[in-house]
């Protein structure tokens, strides 16, 4: 049990240890440690920047305006928030039933997001820790050292992710910034010429993606009980589902599933999800906890992202994907399998299911289609729900007379997997690291956990500067007693060390 | 399918967050070079492009590429802007998923077992980066004087010689 590393009887007599900023994840986090005299760790928390920022940014604003503006909360995923706000203002201008075509061109955008999103995490940022190991040389555990000791593996991932950039520029008008969502469908069909641009590499695609689930079994395969250990936590799981129970990213009811895969709720339509969840707040942190009203705030949470989609979907419409999950399912014996490490291949599957559905898109006709756009009476309500690439999003829009954003509230997929995160880092610290002098490579299995959620604390921006991992120690009265700090080429050391070595 | 920017022979990346105060200046920059291009019909050797943040993939788009030139809001560059060549470098950065103009070349160098096209970074200062803010004024004033040094046309010229350049 993990529950009593949340909140230590007595903090006032423990040493803090801070991992700041956190690697590999987008935007700012920290982890926060407090140890006793002998190492044993007596609390661990996450702490994640909040979004409150984007929901006022967006106040007064025109609704129309919003799934172009919204782009711009995100580096990482603006097509989610793009695809997302779209739908919400699809119910704003009261467009129950999109076009068909407006439909699959949507669900091709949102593949091709999910596609490159995937292959971006996969690759470039839990490749280097799964491929090398947690504890390989700092200078060597990187993208780089990737590309230098498995130069196809890391060319297949640059590749499928620019032709899931591809797929975003052909549909959305550009590549970053594009404008093809609309409310009540879009603003362009695609042309004969783009739908053969899109064929030509596809199957190529697939397979690459079809070598991504290889290579993602015989990792797991090679340190099966490890790797279904580690991080590993109990916990309630929730994503969008088909009507027929299919896997579905683009548009469905919310399904919640128990810990042993009993049902919690289901096909529950997403207007009513203010019914279904709540948001709870900690003293310590500035980001909500979501939870399942019916089971409290204690056992309520939940995760949210591929792990949840992938065990809680009854099966994938696509072939090789489904063959996939079936695999995938096998190993949780009658169980949904809740090794955190299971999110990367479960990520991978969706990867594989992503690239066939693009396939089948680009041999449907109604792409070509000019019947892009409906519109119904004005609502001054709209809710829009999206399988993002890291889990649920929610987008909630309230709107005045004059068609100005009155209120907004987003609930994001790192908002959803809050309290699991915080969970899997308390099971890595009271496992590996307890009792134990910190080093960076034990320090790095709590960045290895939080990474097999893909979290996005983003904030967009670049410009912050480049800063150190820093680790301090402080006193019980919040005096620093000792620092250590991983520089950029990996070294760790006090800070006066750093001065001396140059 | 015609893809007429991926064939010319100078790549401008401007790169940047449009909603966050200063940082948005290499998409601005971006914006007033389309201008000259559409309006003025000027820079015809240059092909476009923009996004939040530089990225792996973003190396394929240096192929076929005689000059790089990477645009972007900097808080350290000495006002109004820096002009620099880049060269090939590992990114050890742990901060975030961005990787640095270096690094992309590197990525390049990696990939394409070649050296990368000649690159240069131009450094726009800026002092804010607030969600929702407009770029400060003293950072419009940099990003004019820049898109005046850009204008002058020897950096977006290939038939001037980088050793010409101010």
């Amino acid at each position: 049990m993990t529950d009593q590393l949340e909140t230590a009887q007595h903090p006032e007599k423990l040493q803090r240890v801070v991992i700041e900023p956190l690697t590999r994840v987008e935007g700012h986090g920290k982890v926060t440690l407090l140890l006793d005299d002998a190492n044993h760790i007596k609390q661990a928390r996450l702490h994640i920047v909040e979004f409150r920022g984007f929901e006022k940014f967006v106040q007064g604003r025109p609704y129309w305006e919003l799934p172009v503006l919204v782009q711009r909360l995100c580096g990482i995923c603006p097509v989610s928030h793009h695809l997302v706000a779209a739908k919400a203002t699809d119910m704003l201008v009261g467009a129950t039933q999109l076009t068909p075509a407006a439909e699959k061109i949507r669900r091709l955008m949102h593949y091709g997001q999910t596609l490159q999103s995937h292959a971006l995490h996969f690759f470039y940022l839990c490749s280097p820790d799964l491929l090398f190991g947690f504890d390989d040389e700092v200078r060597h555990r990187n993208i780089v050292g990737v590309i230098e000791d498995h130069p196809e593996i890391a060319k297949q991932g640059v590749l499928l992710r620019k032709y899931g950039q591809e797929v975003i520029r052909v549909t959305a008008g550009k590549r970053v910034h594009g404008t093809g969502a609309i409310p009540g469908g879009v603003n362009k069909s695609i042309s004969r010429e783009e739908r053969e641009y899109l064929r030509k590499d596809i199957d190529q695609v697939i397979a690459w993606s079809q070598a991504a689930v290889e290579l993602i079994k015989q990792i797991f395969s090679e340190q099966f009980d490890y790797h279904m250990a580690f991080a590993t936590i109990d916990s309630n799981m929730m994503s969008m589902i088909r009507s027929d129970g299919a896997f579905d990213i683009y548009h469905g009811g919310l399904r919640a599933k128990d810990p042993n895969g009993q049902t919690i709720f289901d096909h529950v339509d997403h207007n009513a999800y203010e019914q279904y969840l709540r948001e709870g707040v900690k003293s310590w942190s500035y980001m909500k906890f979501p939870f399942i009203q019916s089971l409290g705030s204690e056992d309520g949470w939940y995760r949210v992202g591929p792990l949840a989609r992938v065990n809680n979907c009854d099966f994938f419409t696509t072939p090789l994907a489904e063959q996939e999950r079936k695999a995938f399912r096998d190993v949780g014996q009658g169980r949904p399998v809740q090794a955190s490490l299971a999110y990367h291949w479960a990520r991978l599957i969706e990867l594989l299911y992503c690239a066939e559905a693009i396939k089948e898109l680009l041999f449907d006709d109604d792409l070509l289609s000019d019947d892009l756009l409906v519109k119904g009476d004005m609502q001054a309500r709209g809710i829009g729900v999206l399988e993002a690439p890291r889990g649920t999003l929610f987008h909630h829009y309230e709107i005045d007379a004059d068609g100005l954003v009155e209120k907004a509230n987003l609930i994001v997929s790192t908002t959803n997997n809050n309290q699991a995160m915080n969970e899997s880092i308390r099971q890595v610290a009271n496992h590996y690291l307890d009792g134990k002098q910190l080093t960076e490579p034990l320090l790095n299995q709590i960045e290895v956990a939080i990474r097999a959620y893909d979290p996005c604390l983003s904030c967009a921006t670049h410009a912050l500067g480049k800063m150190p991992l820093e680790v301090q120690l402080l006193d019980s009265e919040g005096v620093l007693v000792d620092r250590l700090q991983k520089r950029a080429d990996g070294a760790i050391g006090t800070p006066a060390d750093h001065e001396n070595s140059g | 399918m015609t893809d007429e920017s991926r064939t010319k022979p100078i790549l401008v990346f401007a790169y940047g967050n449009p909603s966050r105060g200063d940082d948005a200046l290499g998409p601005a920059m971006y914006e007033l070079i389309e201008q000259q291009q559409q309006k003025a019909g000027l820079f015809a050797d240059v092909a476009l492009l923009t996004d939040f943040q530089l990225q792996i993939e973003h190396a394929t788009d240096l192929q076929q590429r005689q000059q790089v030139i990477f645009i972007d809001a900097s808080l350290t560059a000495s006002p109004p802007y820096e002009f620099h060549p880049v060269l090939p470098e590992q990114d050890l950065s742990y901060t975030t998923h961005a990787m640095s103009p270096g690094a992309v070349l590197y990525v390049y160098q990696q990939i394409n077992r070649q050296p990368p096209p000649p690159a240069y970074m131009l450094s726009i200062r800026g002092y804010a980066f607030r969600l929702g803010e407009p770029i400060s004024r003293r950072a419009r004033s940099h990003l004019q004087t820049a898109f005046e040094f850009l204008m002058r046309g020897q950096v977006l010229n290939l038939a001037e010689p980088a050793d010409t350049w101010p």
